[in-house]
């Protein structure tokens, strides 16, 4: 006799859970929950038509929110709802790969509505598979778009009234409604007969896919036994007497075979493109200064400029990165905006290292750069120990509280008397750090002045008198 | 080779086993049942009674646990 394993875990599957904290071998899911259910079909699934190593499984937020736990194939982590919306930037920017947006009816159907119809209606190459269960089970069964009326849940005591919340939405029939999307069809992980049914839907939806064919969704009714206070079994009976009824479980579009592949417009997803336009540093071309050793800097030098909207806060920052990059720093420029466009404050935070950059978020900070009297209130009790701070004296009135290097020069005054334009204040500032810092050449400075002013002269020659100026003006 | 020859054998992984019974009601032979005991975890779990299994694999796919129920199939080898 042999013996032959013909049922077992898919390979689309880690063998141990090694990223789940503690319990290593089953999932963090409820017992009976349709999301395992759902879990084993996609591992199968992607494992057996040989997607593993091209499929990206974007977790949303909501219970299947460490879907990376479990499965074989790069994962991402999403905000609410956000999913088909990052799905779209995975595909455009690499349209050879295949993402899963795996969404529960709260991420899609309420948070994430409008993301998701307008992929749908965008047609992006891309599976969906939405996991109706009726609730927000994540976060204790509230009431969701899908509920049914007259359904009791944490925040429908007394049932869903759909004089007060509207009926369910039933996003597959909308779906279906639009002209994009290739195929929709709506399924139950309930009875061994509609998983068979769910286990096909979600391949064909797969196999769509690897042809480049589009967008598809497939719906998965499914019980979340915990909140419906129910058993598994109670559950499932419950699905398919009320639910299915009002959510018919069905094809609603099949129309992969009528389109082509899609094609993505030559050109404009060209991997170096994409990559030049969302990592602005990269796209300094290194100049003959380039030859200048690599600044000395231990570790990070994390810098924070600040001041108000309109000051030239970021082109600081900015002017700082390239200059640190044009002597082959890594550097990383991550700017942060008040909610007005003018009059407001502003802020960027600068990382410049010899090694790669970690966080490009500044919260401690060894450089201080304040142009207005809410930034250096704000941020230089930010500043680590010893280090340093420099601010425009003519807007600022600073008591030094005795741990750091504090520096000042009249900026505003400078750039308006000698200069003759308020606006080069930040160029005056630059200049100021330049001196203070000393490992980065001023040659950098210069040419990151230069590029940033690229064709306009007389920009750049004041700008680099005012640079000049603030070296000179600078005092402890 | 007689269909009716293959033996079938589900075998639950007891610490994967949540006891949510979904492979408990869903086997069509109902050749699957809940054990008294508890697992390492504090779940009671499923075992299989021995006989009657045909294989179909309901259990499997009902199962939200990726690797607590496997299924063998033993077949006649003359070699
Ligand atoms: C922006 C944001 N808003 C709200 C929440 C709180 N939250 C966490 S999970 C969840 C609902 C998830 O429900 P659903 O998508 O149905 O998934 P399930 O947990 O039922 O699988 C909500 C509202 C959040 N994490 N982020
Ligand atoms: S709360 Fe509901 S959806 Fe979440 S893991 Fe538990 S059974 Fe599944």
């Amino acid at each position: 006799m042999a013996k032959k394993l013909i049922y077992g875990k898919p390979s689309g599957f880690f063998d141990t859970f090694d990223r789940r904290p503690g319990i290593t071998h089953s999932t963090h899911y409820c017992p009976g929950c349709g999301h395992g259910v759902l879990h084993k079909l996609i591992a199968e699934a992607v494992a057996d038509l040989g997607m593993l190593d091209k499929t990206i499984f974007i977790c949303p937020v909501g219970c299947s929110v460490f879907g990376y736990y479990y499965f074989n194939m790069a994962s991402i982590s999403v905000p609410h709802g956000r999913a088909p919306a990052v799905a779209t930037g995975l595909v455009r920017s690499n349209p050879d790969c295949f993402v899963i947006s795996y969404q529960g009816d709260g991420d899609l159907g309420a948070i994430g509505f409008n993301e998701f119809i307008q992929a749908a209606n965008r047609g992006e190459n891309m599976a969906v598979f939405f996991v109706n269960n009726g609730v927000y089970g994540m976060t204790g069964g509230q009431l969701a778009p899908t509920t049914l009326p007259g359904q009791k849940t944490l925040t429908s005591p007394y049932g869903r009234s759909v004089e007060n919340e509207g009926y369910p939405l039933k996003v597959c029939e909308m779906v279906a409604a639009l002209d994009s999307p290739v195929y929709v069809e709506r399924t139950a992980v309930t009875s061994p007969k509609n998983i068979r049914a769910a286990r096909a839907a979600l391949r064909k939806a797969l196999t769509y896919m690897k042809e480049k064919k589009g967008f598809s969704l497939v719906e998965f009714l499914s019980g979340c036994p915990v909140n419906m206070k129910r058993s598994a079994k109670d559950t499932d009976e419950w699905i398919e007497k009320n639910v299915i009824p009002y959510f018919p479980v069905k094809c609603f579009k099949d129309i992969a075979n009528e389109r082509k592949p899609k094609q993505s417009p030559v050109g404009i997803y060209d991997k170096e493109k994409v990559k030049d336009s969302l990592l602005a540093t990269e796209k300094i071309h290194p100049s003959d200064e380039s030859e200048l050793p690599v600044p000395d800097i231990k570790g990070e030098l994390r810098i924070k400029c600040a001041g108000f909207g309109g000051q030239g806060i970021l082109s600081l920052g900015m002017l700082i990165a390239e200059a640190g990059h044009l002597q082959n720093l890594k550097a990383s420029w991550l700017p942060s905006y008040g909610p007005e466009m003018r009059g407001g404050t502003a802020n960027c935070s600068v990382v410049l290292s010899r090694e790669a950059v970690g966080s490009p978020l500044v919260k401690t900070a060894d450089v201080v750069l304040a142009m207005n009297q809410p930034s250096i209130d704000k941020f230089s009790p930010d500043l680590r120990d010893g280090g340093i701070l420099i601010y425009d004296s003519v807007n600022i009135k600073f008591d030094n509280p005795g741990k750091c290097n504090v520096y000042s020069l009249d900026a505003s005054m400078i750039a308006k008397d000698v200069i003759g334009d308020v606006r080069c204040a930040n160029s005056v500032m630059l200049g100021a750090f330049c001196e203070i810092i000393r490992s980065i050449d001023e040659k950098s400075f210069i040419s990151s002045i230069t590029n940033n002013f690229r064709g306009k002269e007389k920009v750049i020659s004041m700008n680099i008198k005012a640079f000049q100026e603030g070296r000179k003006a600078v005092r402890k | 080779m007689d269909r009716k020859k293959k033996k079938f054998t589900p075998v639950i992984t007891v610490n994967e086993c949540k006891g949510c019974e979904r492979c408990v009601y869903s086997c069509p032979k109902k050749v699957l049942r809940l054990e008294n005991k508890l697992n390492s975890y504090g779940y009671r779990y499923a075992f299989y009674i021995g006989e009657g299994c045909i294989g179909c694999g309901s259990c499997f796919y009902t199962c939200p646990e990726p690797g607590a129920v496997s299924i063998y199939e033993e077949t006649e080898d003359n070699t």
